[in-house]
């Protein structure tokens, strides 16, 4: 932390780091100086000269932009002088001789800095009496971002963002003076997962976004803060609405996950939220079809089947896209209505539980902030957690964090990192046998692990991989200097359906079953005996009948499971199976009974991401149609079968977990909305009883090396439900390919274009060969959350044989 | 010494060899890099640097900022960079374009004394695209320099290093600004940078780099060959040695002139430069360069060509560029002429600058074609005002660098001495309006 200096402003005396600028430290001070181009989170340009202010010197008062100013000991400034504001009001008068007078047009009107100040800051009326310059606007530079350059000025916040920030410099600065305009490049659209953030910093309309474009005018919007459920960093976002409908999507600047930041995914995919494809109303299935039904009708029968089973012939799938108060719910109704102990939130696509929720220590995101070293082993972050890869990139390039990445193939920070091994899919245990020996050309590598604190990020880096492997490198970085560990599981609150006991090993609160059991039995009652199933014997159980009902929860174990086949054909051999869902997924669409439940924007709760940290989301909308609170149909359930859940509201349930569950004690909505909590709680908040020790896997995974290596790894536009129904999103679903390097493909015999067929020991596709020549010797790249990947299974070892049927 | 019995500097191969003055065989055969062995056999760094010093050279781009006193800034760290400043724009200037083209090696051999006074092993020159000739003359200079051993591993046996690398713009004045020409040599867009940090500190590649004008580091060879006490000795204390001055317009000998500072305009536009062209009068003249404020023979005449007077007077010597008017001049085009310059170079980064000088220009567009208003010229100077607040000399900037103040000299200047002329172009039209 630097030293503390203290400044005068305006006669005010206020204090702030010294080095720190001058505009910021005026600002936390409560003195706020008009910008456009300065933004908190990104370096200081001092372009738009409207922060200008005077600071006494030795040849007397100086105009300075406060941006570029950093503040030192005794500083005196003046931000009301007649000269600060003769420059202000000529900035103003300056910006606003070539800007269009579109504000009864433009989106950003109500919302416009350049408004706001000129009202606060600028002329009465503009003396120019020219001809403004002219461009053709405005002009699409995405699928998503539409540019008008006439109203841009040139402030450089979006170039500024993609080059710093998200790294995809797709957008720059062409010409000189008054001919200036932000372009794309020629045949290269301003693709970035992030360009939705260049239209929310942009002072003025200039980037406006196709899915909020002419939909609302701000002074109509409502307005909630909540948490992104896309993934499970636990990005801060406005949830907006005009009329009952969620129209837009903002990043909030929480200074402890997202700093702001936003990817396109987090932002736009609200529209699905509004489809029609939404469930409405329960659904029975009679012979193939489903028929509508009332809530009542629907209840009984389920309450009614299920009863008819013992206990642990049932079983449960789901809640990682749940808040933890509905994961809660869940489990407790599975344990203590049903009876059963076979419950699992993930699909055997994540890692192991214990490993996830009880690992330590374990590292928070701002750790990138101080770390010096970085060991990220894990999903292509940009991909898969891309809020995450802007955190870890803004280390390696701003902060000056050593990065090193280990992966089967290029991920998106390959360029910002110091050290790159590329690795066969399948070989990495003998890579971290390597890694750890420190010989050769890891020695360097090591040399760097040696400089702490490091932070090392671990996940499984594609489907097939053994999730032990990520559990081998967490050992191995909990030694380094400083060490700590951030173990990576993907869905929104993945997390918090594990803290809330959704696993057979788990109960609620980050406990252990066998510690925890007895404890838990006093307050909730007879729990079932011995440990359940986890997803793969779940399936597996069903397809040989010990199992004969399921029960999922916004889950789709048809598509995301490893072995689609398995999954398939045991929810087939399924005696009855029970849905809660949004939409009809092509699991749900497997069940008996499908009850329609409140989602996104629709439910109050809290949600627990990847460093368990406690956020609230929050509810702006009813749901559409008859659809109920996950929560209160459990509830209605577990009366018609003759017990009691105690779910009253949701708010009740978060009571309950903060009593019941060790790790949440002292989380209350309370404290998030209104208290400390406002950027959430970091768990643990005590240390308590029955804390889950992680037990770190014993070494000595091998390698399996065939012919060829699998890597099934994901892409951020999956033709997932969520994504299938964005309109804008959808478009952005890449088409499916087998990618190998140019030696393989010649060695193939084929051209690149041609079919090829990958098949596992789970299941086969044929798909075109592209080539990618970031992959190595023996390696196949297939993209996996595509339905048409999902076929293929999760494997290893593959053959890639030429030919084959699409 | 030439034969009109001012000292002869930069100037004196090419007036006694009218030929063949770039070539290295009359380089070599007229004491060319007889320095270069003084300097990097006998004198070593520290002594070349204090040579420098001790001539109080002052640089000869526009700041005339002292080189001795700029080389000292330059940080510790290695490495560092040399980069000469060939980008000459200055509407008005066109003297290192002489240099260039008539006695590269002089440059090329002060590129080398300098880079090794101040421990560089690679030095830049960054040479305007529009000048292929002298770009083309000094890479031939260059690579002969290579071919003898003056450039290259272990020079002369002295254990130095340096690689010269010539560089060409790619046609923007503001590129001239030391700070852009640097994100220019790096393949960035030509923009000036914000300072601090300064170059001497963080420059090119953000390593130490000192920039210098051609024309200053072309003195190099004669300050170690004579001393840096000859050097200073020549002309007034604060504006010592030779300098050469463009000059141009309404003359009858235009041209390339190197003097001794210290004589008055008189002299200089009507003895050196022969007088005004047709026997017309003279109304006003530019003493350093387009981004001077304007002299008029009322007040200037008889004030002396230095630095520091011209300074005093309320303009700049800058970059010796001197652009005489007769009364046969529409000012008012002049001063659009040149405000339109400004405008069409302006790199658009800040906002006064890129906004400011083309309302100026669209201003004067409109008065020159007969519509212009009586509040324009109240306009005019309060558009000038944001730009560069109260219009003082030294200017004050709202903008990051001084390019914005620079279009502003001329409307003050034109309001200053010729707002008559003004009024009644405006007046004139409005009434036939």
């Amino acid at each position: 932390m630097a030293d503390l200096v203290t400044i005068t402003v305006d006669g005010v005396e206020m204090q702030g780091p010294a080095g720190e600028v001058l505009i910021k430290v005026a600002e936390d001070n409560g003195n706020y100086i008009p910008r456009f181009c300065w933004h908190s989170r990104m370096n200081p340009v001092g372009m738009c000269r409207m922060c200008l202010v005077e600071v006494e010197g030795p040849r007397g008062k100086m105009l300075v932009p406060s941006c570029t100013t950093r503040i030192n000991d005794g500083m005196v400034v003046d931000t009301q002088s007649a000269v600060v504001k003769k420059a202000q009001e000529g900035v103003l008068e300056f910006l606003l001789i070539n800007h269009p007078l579109d504000c009864p047009v433009c989106d950003k009107g109500g919302e416009c800095p350049l408004q706001d100040h000129t009202v606060a800051y600028g002329p009465g009326e503009s003396r120019f009496v020219e001809e403004k310059r002219h461009f053709q606007k405005p002009i699409p530079i995405s699928d998503l971002v539409f540019l008008d350059r006439e109203r841009c000025i040139l402030c450089a916040r979006c170039t500024r963002f993609s080059e710093e920030i998200s790294g995809d410099p797709l957008i720059e600065f062409k010409g000189r003076g008054n001919q200036v305009q932000v372009l794309t490049f020629p045949d290269e659209p301003f693709n970035s997962y992030f360009s939705g953030n260049t239209v929310q910093i942009c002072p003025v309309g200039a980037l406006t976004a196709r899915p909020y474009r002419f939909k609302a005018r701000p002074w109509d919007l409502e307005a909630v803060e909540s948490v992104s459920m896309v993934d499970s960093v636990g990005s801060k976002v406005s949830v907006q609405s005009s009329q009952n409908r969620v129209v837009r999507i903002d990043g909030v600047d929480s200074d402890a996950t997202n700093h702001g930041w936003l990817s396109d995914k987090d932002r736009f995919v609200f529209e699905a939220i509004h489809s029609e494809d939404r469930l409405q109303r329960p659904l029975i299935k009679e012979g193939d079809e489903f028929r509508e039904a009332d809530w009542g009708e629907a209840l009984d029968l389920v309450a009614e089947k299920l009863t008819g089973y013992p206990g642990d012939q049932v079983a449960g799938l789901g809640g990682a896209n749940s808040t933890n108060e509905e994961a809660f719910i869940f489990g407790k109704f599975l344990r203590t209505i049903v009876v059963t102990p076979h419950i699992d939130a993930q699909l055997d696509d994540g890692l192991d539980p214990q490993f996830l929720v009880g690992l330590t220590p374990r590292a928070a995101i701002n750790d990138l902030e101080s770390a010096k070293t970085i060991l990220l082993w894990a999903a292509d972050l940009k991909e898969e957690y891309p809020v995450l890869y802007l955190r870890v990139r803004r280390a390696a390039t701003e902060l000056g964090a050593t990065l090193i990445i280990v992966h089967p193939r290029r991920t998106g920070l390959d360029d910002v990192a110091r050290h790159k091994v590329r690795y066969r899919p399948g070989t990495g245990p003998d890579v971290l046998r390597e890694l750890v020996a420190g010989e050769g050309e890891y020695a360097d590598i090591k040399a760097a692990l040696t400089e702490g604190p490091v932070v090392t990020i671990v996940g499984r880096t594609g489907l097939g991989e053994d999730p032990r492997l990520a559990e081998a490198v967490a050992a191995f970085g909990r030694d380094f200097p400083d060490g700590k560990v951030l173990p990576l599981a993907r869905r929104g609150n993945v997390i918090g359906a594990l803290d809330m006991g959704l696993a057979p090993t788990l109960l609620p609160g980050r406990v252990s079953e066998t510690a925890a059991h007895e404890k838990l039995e006093a307050e909730w009652g007879p729990l079932p005996e011995g440990l359940g199933r986890d997803a793969t014997s779940i399936l597996e159980g069903l397809c040989d009948g010990e199992l004969k009902a399921l029960l999922l929860l916004g889950t789709d174990p048809v598509r995301d499971h490893p072995e689609p086949m398995l999954a398939t054909a045991g929810m087939e051999a399924a005696d009855f199976v029970v849905a809660f869902d949004t939409f009809l997924t092509d699991s749900s669409r497997l069940a008996d009974v499908v009850f329609p439940v409140e989602g996104f924007a629709e439910v109050e709760g809290t949600v627990t991401n990847v460093e368990g940290r406690v956020q609230k989301v929050n509810r702006l909308i009813p749901g559409p149609g008859q659809t109920r609170p996950v929560w209160s149909a459990l509830d209605d359930l577990a009366r018609r079968m003759g017990g009691d859940v105690g779910a009253t509201s949701a708010e009740a349930i978060s009571k309950e977990i903060a009593t019941v569950a060790p790790a949440y004690h002292g989380v209350s909505w309370d404290e998030l909305d209104w208290g400390e909590g406002r950027e959430g709680l970091l768990l643990p908040l005590e240390e308590g009883e029955q804390r889950l020790e992680y037990i770190p896997v014993d070494g000595n995974l091998t390698s399996v090396k065939a012919r060829f290596g699998l890597h099934l790894a994901r892409v951020m536009y999956d033709d997932g439900v969520r994504v299938r129904k964005s309109p804008s999103l959808a478009a952005l679903i890449p088409d499916a390919a087998a990618y190998l390097s140019a030696a393989e493909v010649e060695t193939l015999g084929i051209e690149p274009g041609a079919l090829v067929t990958v098949a596992g020991e789970s299941g086969s596709i044929t798909l075109p060969a592209v080539v990618d020549n970031t992959l190595g010797e023996g390696t196949v790249y297939v993209t996996a959350n595509l339905s048409k990947t999902a076929e293929l299974g999760a494997a290893v070892s593959v053959t890639v044989t030429p030919g084959g049927e699409a | 010494m030439s034969t009109d019995g001012q000292v002869k500097i930069l100037t004196a191969r090419m007036e006694a060899n009218r030929t063949d003055s770039h070539t290295i065989e009359r380089y070599e055969a007229t004491g060319g890099y007889t320095a270069l062995r003084k300097g990097l056999l006998e004198l070593g760094p520290e002594k070349v640097g204090a040579e420098v010093k001790a001539s109080n050279i002052r640089g000869r781009g526009g700041a005339n900022f002292p080189a001795g006193v700029k080389w000292g800034f330059l940080a510790a760290a290695r490495p560092a960079y040399l980069v000469v400043n060939g980008d000459e724009s200055e509407p008005g200037t066109f003297k290192d374009r002489q240099l260039l083209e008539r006695d590269p090696h002089q440059l090329v051999e002060g590129v080398i004394l300098t880079s090794f006074a101040v421990g560089v092993n690679h030095a830049f020159i960054y040479i305007r695209g529009e000048y292929p000739k002298p770009a083309r003359r000094l890479q031939h200079a260059v690579d002969d320099a290579y071919q003898k051993g003056y450039i290259g591993k272990d020079i002369l046996g002295s254990g130095f290093d340096l690689e010269i690398t010539v560089h060409l713009g790619a046609g923007a004045y503001i590129c001239g600004e030391e700070s852009a020409l640097l994100n220019s040599l790096e393949g960035r867009r030509g923009e000036p940078r914000l300072k601090p940090p300064f170059p001497a500190i963080e420059g090119l590649y953000a390593k130490p780099t000192i920039v210098n004008n051609v024309e200053t580091i072309s003195n190099v060879p004669w300050i170690i060959n004579n001393g840096g006490l000859a050097y200073a000795g020549i002309g007034p204390e604060k504006s010592a040695g030779t300098r050469m001055l463009s000059l141009s317009g309404h003359v009858n000998n235009p041209g390339n002139y190197e003097i001794v500072m210290g004589m008055s305009w008189r002299d200089l536009i009507f003895d050196i430069g022969g007088g005004m062209a047709e026997g017309r009068e003279l109304k006003a003249w530019i003493p350093g360069g387009s981004s001077a404020p304007w002299f008029v023979p009322a007040e200037h005449l008889d004030t002396p060509v230095t630095i520091d007077d011209v300074a005093q007077h309320g303009s700049m010597l800058g970059s010796g560029a001197v652009i005489v008017m007769d009364d046969s001049t529409d000012v008012i085009a002049a001063a659009h002429r040149i405000v339109r310059f400004y405008a069409h170079e302006s790199c658009g980064q800040c906002t006064p600058c890129r906004e400011g000088t083309t309302w100026l220009e669209r201003i004067f567009n409109r008065i020159l074609s007969g519509r212009g208003r009586p509040s324009d010229i109240d306009l005019l100077l309060d558009v000038s005002d944001g730009i560069s607040p109260g219009l003082g000399w030294p200017p004050v900037m709202t903008t990051i660098c001084p390019l914005g103040p620079s279009a502003t000299a001329p409307v003050v200047s034109l309001m200053k001495y010729f707002r008559a002329e003004v009024e009644a172009r405006i007046a004139r039209e409005v009434a036939h309006g």
